[in-house]
C-alpha cells in the first residue's frame, strides 16, 4: 500500500516535473510581458498592458507579421497541394523508380535547415533571382513539401482505390475523380498536413533570415529586435507568437483529430 | 435498360500465368447470370474485363452487338457494384446515388428526385439525408445497388456483393436482389462462390475453375445434370464412384463398377457417351441414396453399414461403410423418420435413371490435348 503510495507520488512529480521544464521559460515569457517596468527580470514589478500597445503600434512588427502569415499560408498551401500530387503519382500508378522517388521526396526532412538554406541560396543567386518573401515561402515549401507528402501518402490505401474506381465507372473523369471523391476522402490528413506546415512556417527562422532582404517575417524581425538587448516589448510579441501557435494547435486538434477519431 | 453480352475466346495473362483461357459465353438481355467458381478461379477477372477495368489479352467482349473491347468503363453501358461497396463516405445517400447523374451533367433538383427514386427502391429513401458509416451493412449494399443502377446501365457487374454479410441478411438480400432485378429488367452479372447463393438468385449459373467455364446453365441442370466433376462436387456432396464402360443392353450402356454392373441411360452421359472401355465416374447426390423399405424402383446398390448420422432437419446426414467394397465411405441422406442406429446396415438403393457418369477429363479438354 505505501509502496503503491510512493510509485504514485512518484510519477506525479514526475509529470509535474516534466511540464514545469517544458512550459516553465514559456511561462515566464508571458508574465514578463506584463512587466510595468523597463527590464524583463524579476522582481515583478506591476501589471501593465502597455508593452502590448507599443508592439500593436509598431509598423515594422506588425507589417512582419503579416508577411509572416502570408507565407505560412501560401507556401503550405503550395506543400500541401504538391504533396497531395506526389502521393496520388506514387499510390495509384506505377512509376519508373518509384522507390527512389519517395526517398527523394522525402530526403529534405533529413537535411538541416541551414544547408537547405544555403543550397538555395546559391541556386537564387547564380539564377538571378532576387531574395524576397517569395524565396522565403519557396524555402518553406522544400521543407514542407517532405512532411505534407508523408501524412498524405500515409493514409492512400486501396480502400480508396476502388472508391475512385467507382467514381470513374460512373462517368467521372481524372480530375473530377480527384476533385470530388480523392480529396475529401483524404480530408482529415491533408488539413493535418497544411496546419503542421503552417505552424512550422510560422516559427521557422534560420531560412527567413537567409533568404530574405527588405521584408522580413516576424521571427527575423524580433531577432533584430533582439540585438538591441532585452525588452518587456519582445516578451510580449514572443506571447503573441505563442498565442497564434497555440491557436493552430487548438484548430488542428479539433478539426482534424476529433473528426479521425469517429468511425 | 439493358444488352446483350456476348464473350468471345477470351483470354487473360497475368505474366506467365493463364488467368482465362478461351472464355466465351453468349448472355440474354435481362438475364441474372451468376459467375460461380473457388477463389482464383478467373470469375471477378472475367468481371474486370466486361466491366472494362482489365483489358484482355485476346478475344472480344460486345456489349448489345457493339464491340467494347477497348472501351474504358466509364463508356461503357455497364457499371459495377464493387464488394467493398466503395461508397462515397463524405457524401450523403443521395448524393452518392446520385454522382452518376451529376456526372452526365444533370441539374440538381432532377438528380435529388431520381436518387429519391432509386433510394426507394431499395427502400432507404427516409436516409436520404444520412451519410455512409452510420448504416448497417445491408443498408450500404442498397446503397450501392440504388448508386449502380441510377445511372440507367443495360448491364450490371456484382463483384460478390453479398460476401460481407452474415447468412441471414445475405440470404434475405438475395431475394431482394432478384425481386429488383425483375423489377429493372437490367441484364445483371453476379459473382460468387457461394453455391446455395447462385442456385436462389441465377437464371443462369456458369461454373468456372481454372480459368475455363466448367459448366453453364439453369441452376436445376447444373445440380442434376453436371457436365463435368468439377461441377458435381462443387455444387453439393455427390459420391463419386468409378467404373467403366464395358458394353451396351439395349439402348443403354452397361458400366461396371466395384459395386457391381449399372444399365444406365443415354441421359446420363450429359457430356458424351463414352467409347467402350473407357474410365468413367459415377455421380450419386446423397439425397439420391435412400434405405430399400418401401420405395420400389430402385437398383441395388450395396449393403452398407451405418457409422454415424446427423440430423439436418429435412433429413438425417449419414456416412455409410459399403459391406465388402474397398470403397469411401458413402455419404447419404435418409429420411427424417429413420430410425437406423450406429451397427445396423441397410440395403442402399438408388435409381439408375437420375444419376449421371462422367469422363475423368472433360471431353472437349480431351480433345484439345
Amino acid at each position: 500500500m505505501l509502496r503503491h503510495r510512493l510509485l504514485s507520488l512518484f510519477s506525479w512529480t514526475y509529470l509535474i516535473a516534466m511540464f514545469g521544464f517544458i512550459l516553465l521559460p514559456v511561462a515566464v515569457l508571458v508574465l514578463f510581458s506584463f512587466q510595468d517596468g523597463t527590464l524583463p527580470i524579476p522582481p515583478f514589478n506591476g501589471f501593465t498592458l502597455k508593452w502590448y500597445a507599443e508592439v500593436f503600434a509598431d509598423q515594422k512588427l506588425m507589417a512582419a507579421l503579416q508577411n509572416s502569415l502570408s507565407v505560412a499560408f501560401g507556401s503550405s498551401l503550395l506543400a500541401c497541394l504538391l504533396g497531395f500530387f506526389a502521393a496520388y503519382g506514387l499510390s495509384r500508378y506505377r512509376l519508373p523508380a518509384s522507390a527512389l522517388q519517395r526517398v527523394l521526396l522525402m530526403a529534405p526532412m533529413t537535411v538541416s535547415y541551414l544547408i537547405i538554406a544555403l543550397g538555395l541560396l546559391v541556386v537564387f543567386n547564380w539564377s538571378g533571382i532576387r531574395l524576397s518573401l517569395w524565396t522565403v515561402g519557396i524555402g518553406h515549401v522544400v521543407i514542407n513539401l517532405p512532411l505534407c507528402f508523408a501524412i498524405i501518402y500515409a493514409s492512400m490505401g486501396d480502400h480508396q482505390k476502388n472508391t475512385e474506381r467507382a467514381a470513374r465507372d460512373l462517368g467521372a473523369n481524372g480530375f473530377q475523380v480527384l476533385y470530388l471523391i480523392t480529396a475529401p476522402m483524404l480530408m482529415p490528413s491533408i488539413l493535418a498536413a497544411f496546419f503542421l506546415s503552417l505552424t512550422f512556417s510560422w516559427d521557422e527562422f534560420i531560412i527567413s533570415f537567409l533568404l530574405s532582404r527588405f521584408d522580413v517575417t516576424l521571427p527575423v524581425e524580433i531577432w533584430s529586435l533582439l540585438r538591441s538587448g532585452l525588452n518587456p516589448k519582445t516578451n510580449a510579441i514572443g506571447s503573441l507568437v505563442f498565442l497564434l501557435s497555440m491557436i493552430l494547435l487548438l484548430v488542428l486538434e479539433t478539426l482534424v483529430f476529433r473528426r479521425r477519431s469517429k468511425p | 435498360m439493358t444488352a446483350t453480352v456476348s464473350l468471345q475466346k477470351i483470354c487473360k495473362t497475368f505474366d506467365q500465368f493463364n488467368a482465362l483461357t478461351g472464355i466465351s459465353l453468349d448472355i440474354d438481355a435481362g438475364e441474372f447470370i451468376v459467375l460461380l467458381g473457388p477463389s482464383g478461379c478467373g470469375k471477378s477477372t472475367l468481371l474486370s474485363i466486361i466491366g472494362g477495368f482489365l483489358s484482355a489479352t485476346s478475344g472480344k467482349v460486345l456489349v448489345g452487338g457493339k464491340d467494347m473491347t477497348s472501351v474504358p468503363p466509364a463508356a461503357r453501358p455497364t457499371t459495377t457494384m464493387f464488394q467493398d461497396y466503395a461508397l462515397f463516405p463524405h457524401m450523403t445517400l443521395r448524393d452518392n446515388v446520385g454522382f452518376g447523374l451529376r456526372m452526365k451533367g444533370i441539374r440538381r433538383k432532377e438528380r435529388a428526385r431520381q436518387a429519391d427514386r432509386f433510394l426507394d427502391l431499395v427502400g432507404l429513401q427516409s436516409s436520404a439525408r444520412r451519410k455512409p458509416h452510420e448504416l448497417s451493412g445491408g443498408q450500404r449494399q442498397r446503397v450501392a445497388l440504388a448508386r449502380a443502377l441510377a445511372v440507367g446501365p443495360d448491364i450490371l457487374l456484382l463483384d460478390e456483393p453479398l460476401g460481407a454479410l452474415d447468412l441471414k441478411l445475405r440470404r434475405e438480400m438475395q431475394d431482394e436482389l432478384k425481386a429488383i432485378q425483375r423489377e429493372v429488367g437490367t441484364t445483371f452479372i453476379h459473382v460468387t462462390h457461394d453455391q446455395e447463393e447462385a442456385m436462389a438468385i441465377a437464371d443462369r449459373i456458369v461454373v468456372m475453375n481454372g480459368g475455363i467455364i466448367e459448366d453453364c446453365g439453369p441452376p436445376a441442370d447444373i445440380y442434376m445434370r453436371p457436365r463435368s466433376l468439377f461441377s458435381a462436387g462443387f455444387m453439393g456432396e455427390v459420391n463419386f464412384i468409378a467404373g467403366k464402360r464395358i458394353g451396351n443392353d439395349n439402348q443403354h450402356v452397361v458400366v461396371e463398377t466395384e459395386f457391381g454392373r449399372f444399365s444406365l441411360p443415354p441421359s446420363s452421359f450429359t457430356d458424351g457417351v463414352p467409347a467402350q472401355g473407357q474410365a468413367l465416374t459415377l455421380c450419386l447426390r446423397p439425397e439420391q441414396l435412400r434405405p430399400s423399405e418401401g420405395h420400389t424402383p430402385r437398383d441395388s446398390l450395396c449393403r452398407a453399414r451405418f457409422v454415424d448420422g446427423v440430423f439436418f432437419g429435412t433429413h438425417y446426414r449419414c456416412h455409410l461403410k459399403a459391406e465388402k467394397y474397398s470403397s469411401d465411405t458413402l455419404v447419404a441422406h435418409m429420411p427424417q423418420s429413420s430410425t437406423v442406429g450406429p451397427g445396423d446396415t441397410i440395403d442402399l438403393m438408388f435409381d439408375a435413371a437420375d444419376i449421371i457418369a462422367l469422363p475423368e477429363q472433360r471431353q472437349e479438354q480431351a480433345n484439345a490435348h
